[in-house]
């Protein structure tokens, strides 16, 4: 049977086949979901492949249980919170399945050496004159190193996407804490060094298991501190390059269970996940570096000395009435608030009344790139009417009213500025249009703690208040009109 | 098992390998160069959710029927690897449905 279960290797080739055309799909609009189906019919094979290879080797499975319940146990939990997530928790469940992978890779590692390592059979091979033969041993350390990293440090971006948790006896909900003065990064740099030491002190000493669950504690602290002092707004690049890493781990592991199509996926995952942060930070223009290792607003927030009226909606309803041209700019207000069916509610309206409507949209509005658009497309707003920033914002010269809803940073014209926290950040220049209406709670800074001069001008008109309670306002003043 | 973990027993089959590990990095820097922001979050997630396939080693991991710690982590390895690949890939699913559904919404 021995060249059948070679001959089932090819079985790998055909899911990494997918895999390729899969990310290279998901990349288009077009065939992004026929991509995401390639990539998941994949996964089926690899794991049909596998199930028959390891059932047709000496011996055959012995271990049926583990693997039926195993994976009947995980099917059943995935599509269950797959199913049941609303919206807006969708970049935090990205971020948990994220740390799963990552965990699953480090602790398939960690079982293999444990097993090996404790075996009466163990004997390594010595002296070790063939360095290859260390190669697994290597492959065990660093994949403990980047996996325990991405599953604390995802759960850490879970967190801080959702904002803060609720302690489980007093249900009292707690910000998630941002913390990271500059010396925190030698820290990090040091535990960093003290890992790639420890690997390498895992070569000399293979048997050695103290060394792994060093590392393994390592990484966990390691991962933890990464992600502490990064602010929510700049989480989705992290959840990406933590995508990255996962994948990175999977190859690592790979190595150790000496399987192909771990390697293949594991690695391109690993690169193009690194690529795609990059694309992301880009349209942040923010460099990745700073990103990681200068702590960005959260820390000193300015303490606010101005004060504002607020406007009523029958107001603002009457400043809208006559208008010819509105622009609305979403941000994650309106994702919180689960707004966006009154929003498109309220364009309607507009539209009735002959208004030139579109949705200008900030590349990293909301939580996650695309965050907008997909809440959007969820209340049936046309594909067409959702602006990307470069192209909407030479329209707001001559837009009547601009209305922001639940956006702060994105809006605050201190970007242009150059300097603080925002500095550089391209933004919707909605302060441009002739009249800026603005759905916001209170006048609070946003998550780079930059005050908003946009929200003194005169030309502004605050509506404080929850996003679908204003909205739901709006509408109806606007149409009692 | 064996007394050498994997099946690098040979350089051959290391050496192929790395190859085939180092391929796969340039392949996957090329692979993707432009994205509409609109694909940014689906493509993570479903990139993500590829990285699920640990599950294979999980699965091979697990094929030992001791019962002791490392079977153990090699189960709950099949769950976690199991769940991210499931759940990523019905997410993102779930997110591409959305963006379809405006173009159907459209007019």
């Amino acid at each position: 049977m021995v060249e059948v279960s070679s001959l089932l290797d090819l079985g790998y080739l055909v899911s990494a086949t997918l895999f390729i055309f899969g990310i290279k799909m998901l990349a288009s609009p077009k065939t992004a979901p026929k991509g995401n189906m390639y990539g998941a019919v994949g996964m089926l094979v690899a794991v049909l492949v596998t199930v028959l290879k390891m059932q047709l080797s000496d011996g055959g499975i012995e271990g049926w249980m583990w693997i039926v319940l195993g994976l009947g146990i995980g099917t059943a939990i995935g599509y269950w919170m797959a199913t049941t997530v609303e919206m807006t928790g969708m970049p935090e469940l990205v971020a948990l399945f994220n740390g799963f992978g990552g965990a699953a890779s480090a602790l398939v590692a960690l079982s293999e050496a444990i097993r090996v390592y404790t075996s009466d059979s163990y004997v390594m091979a010595e002296p070790i004159y063939q360095v290859y033969h260390l190669i697994p041993v290597l492959a065990i350390g660093a994949s403990a190193l980047v996996g325990w990293m991405t599953l604390t440090g995802s759960l850490i971006a879970m967190f801080k996407l959702k904002g803060g948790f609720t302690i489980p006896l007093t249900k009292k909900w707690v910000r998630f804490p941002t913390w990271g003065p500059s010396w925190l990064n030698y820290v990090k740099a040091g535990l960093f060094i003290a890992g790639l030491v420890m690997i390498f002190m895992t070569l000399t000493d293979p048997g050695n298991l103290n060394l792994i669950y060093g590392i393994v504690a390592l990484s966990c602290i390691l991962g933890v501190l990464f992600v502490l002092p990064i602010g929510g707004a700049d989480m989705p690049v992290v959840v990406s390059l933590l995508n990255s890493l996962s994948g990175i781990a999977a190859a690592f592991t790979g190595f150790v269970v000496g399987n192909t199509v771990l390697i293949i996926a594991g690695s391109m995952v690993g690169a193009a996940g690194l690529i795609l942060t990059f694309i992301m930070c880009k349209a942040m223009n923010r460099e990745l570096f700073d990103v990681l290792f200068k702590a960005f607003g959260g820390t000193t927030k300015e303490s606010l000395t101005r004060t504002k009226v607020g406007s009523d909606p029958e107001e603002v309803a009457m400043v809208l009435d006559g208008i010819s041209k509105c622009i609305i700019v979403p941000g994650y207000g309106m994702a919180v608030s689960q707004s966006q069916h009154l929003v498109k509610e309220f364009a309607d309206m507009l539209e009735e009344n002959d208004v030139e409507v579109s949705y200008a949209i900030h590349p990293v509005a909301g939580r996650m790139p695309g965050h907008m658009n997909v809440l959007l497309a969820e209340a049936n707003v046309p594909y067409e009417k959702l602006i990307e920033m470069e192209q909407i914002n030479s329209e707001f010269s001559d837009c009547d009213v601009a209305l922001v809803i639940g956006a702060n940073d994105t809006v605050n014209p201190a970007a242009r500025t150059g300097e603080g926290p925002l500095g550089g950040m391209p933004i919707i220049d909605a302060d441009k249009a002739g009249v800026v209406v603005i759905i916001k709670r209170s006048l609070s800074v946003g998550y780079a703690g930059v005050d908003n001069d946009l929200f003194y001008e005169d030309k502004t008109m605050m509506l404080f208040g929850d996003g679908k309670k204003m909205m739901t306002e709006l509408n109806s003043a606007f149409k009692e009109l | 098992m064996s007394d050498v973990i994997g099946i690098f027993m040979t350089l051959e089959g290391f050496i192929l390998s790395l190859t085939v590990f180092a391929l796969a990095i340039f392949l996957g820097f090329e692979l993707i160069s432009k994205v509409p922001p609109t694909l940014h979050t689906p493509l993570m997630s479903g990139a993500n959710a590829i990285s699920g396939i640990s599950i294979v080693g999980a699965l091979l991991a697990a094929n030992y029927v001791e019962g002791d710690t490392a079977t153990i982590m090699a189960f709950i390895a099949i769950i976690l690897a199991t769940i991210n690949a499931v759940g990523g890939f019905m997410v993102t699913n779930k997110m591409l449905q959305m963006i379809r559904g405006k173009k159907r919404g459209g007019k």
